[in-house]
């Protein structure tokens, strides 16, 4: 019965805090998007064509703009970022990442983790940026932005981490990426009418903060299990 | 090196509902070498994913020191270095990055034992350089770098010979007999006949 003493020694062995993981890992995401610029701009292009696209074929009247600019901006948000998640965890899986991933002894979570935060940094925070200029066009003033920056960067999230399950259940799959949309689009509703509601709300000078902490709630609800989620969706996606 | 054992009793390995293997026993002391050899299609490459822990036998059980995957598993990581049909590699990145972040990931070894490696296995004129032009063979010998790195006692290597010249599968050959030497063991799978010099390899063949 040598076992446990043997263990006990080598279980001494350096192993990385979650924390340290998370730096690790999240550093090498973000180089690697600075080097495929095409990563963060192909969402980006994407919601500006949408978002462009509307007063052309509606109408160009402020009233209507205003009427339907907080759904417009919301739903552009939430199909751009869409866009980068079927390659999110596939290429890891192609060149062979995941394995070692899944096999270097540290915290699967806190990888997840640093990889959902990576994609919100590189596809979800430049479209929110970039939702507050589109605003000013569809003549939703200043007095919106704060409510419509908030809801969006905890929306956007909320899609990353959600979609991050979907990803990573797909791993493998040819075509994922409508599989993906249909997984995760449903799931999206409650925070889409809860954000859309938030802006609305804030555009005719109504109180906004009801609908704005739902959203922040079941952004934290995502944020948190999510993770876990997708940690235990990769581990099944491997065999 | 630290005692250790690894052992696969009773396995049996499914792939896409087809049973390939039942029944597999394998024990592996230190410094001992194992060498699985069989056609393509027969298992192998399954065998050595259930070894490693990343696919769940559909009978009997892997052990790391006397305890089971998955319980084991951290232990067991940390003591096992895998090598895969792909290298893990990212195109983005320059080869010195890749093995960094590896490195990093690891063991967190000094860039002194880095570079050593990296020269090692001949590509450190590339080193920073993108590994997207590498050819098969340097991703190869990429992959072996981690292994090297990883300071692990149980190597997993699934076909190390494929894609490397002849001075690469010698280097690999005086790799995996200096492991030995030192007390740790390997298991690889390679479907041609393979002889390492001062190594007494134990050949399991099976058929499709």
């Amino acid at each position: 019965m040598k076992g446990a003493p043997r263990l006990l020694e080598q279980a001494a062995e350096p192993i990385l805090r979650p924390v340290d993981t998370f730096r690790t890992v999240l550093g090498r995401e973000l180089t690697l998007a600075y080097r495929r610029p095409a990563d963060f701009l192909n969402p980006l292009f994407f919601f500006l064509v949408v978002t462009s696209l509307f007063p052309v074929a509606i109408s160009p009247l402020k009233e209507t703009l205003m009427l339907i600019g907080p759904g417009v901006l919301w739903i552009a948000v939430l199909l751009s970022a869409l866009l980068p998640l079927s390659t999110h965890y596939g290429q890891d899986f192609d060149d062979g990442t995941l394995e070692q991933y899944l096999l270097s002894g540290q915290s699967l979570v806190a990888i997840c983790i640093a990889k959902t935060v990576a994609l919100w940094l590189v596809a979800g925070l430049p479209l929110v940026l970039a939702s507050l200029v589109v605003a000013s066009s569809y003549g939703l003033g200043p007095t919106v932005f704060a409510t419509l920056s908030i809801t969006l960067a905890a929306g956007s999230y909320a899609l990353c981490a959600l979609g991050a399950v979907a990803a990573a259940l797909t791993v493998g799959m040819q075509r994922a990426s409508a599989l993906i949309a249909l997984l995760v689009l449903p799931l999206m509703v409650p925070v889409l009418i809860f954000g859309t509601q938030a802006v609305s709300l804030e555009a005719t000078n109504m109180v906004s903060k009801g609908p704005m902490y739902l959203v922040l709630a079941v952004t934290g609800l995502a944020a948190t299990l999510c993770p876990l989620a997708t940690a235990a969706a990769l581990r099944i996606s491997m065999e | 090196m630290t005692r250790f054992s690894f052992e696969v009793r009773d396995v049996s390995v499914q792939r896409g509902g087809r049973t390939l293997l039942t029944g597999f026993q394998l024990m592996v002391n230190p410094g001992e070498v194992v060498h699985l050899v069989g056609p393509n299609g027969c298992g192998k490459t399954s065998l050595m994913r259930v070894m490693a822990g990343l696919v769940t036998p559909s009978a009997g059980a892997i052990l790391w020191c006397d305890q089971s995957l998955p319980s084991a598993n951290t232990v067991f990581q940390q003591n096992m270095a895998w090598l895969g049909h792909h290298a893990g590699l990212k195109a983005d990145l320059t080869l010195r990055e890749n093995i960094e972040f590896d490195n990093a990931l690891r063991r967190g070894h000094s860039k002194a034992r880095l570079d050593e490696v990296l020269n090692g296995l001949g590509v450190s004129h590339r080193a920073d350089v993108s590994a997207r032009g590498l050819s098969a063979g340097q991703r190869r010998r990429l992959a072996l770098a981690r292994v090297l790195l990883s300071d692990a006692r149980l190597w997993l290597l699934d076909e190390p010979f494929t894609n490397l010249d002849s001075a690469g599968q010698a280097y690999v050959r005086d790799l995996i007999a200096q492991h030995a030497k030192s007390g740790g063991s390997c298991v690889f799978a390679a479907h041609q006949d393979i002889a390492i010099d001062d190594v007494e390899l134990r050949r399991l063949e099976w058929a499709a």
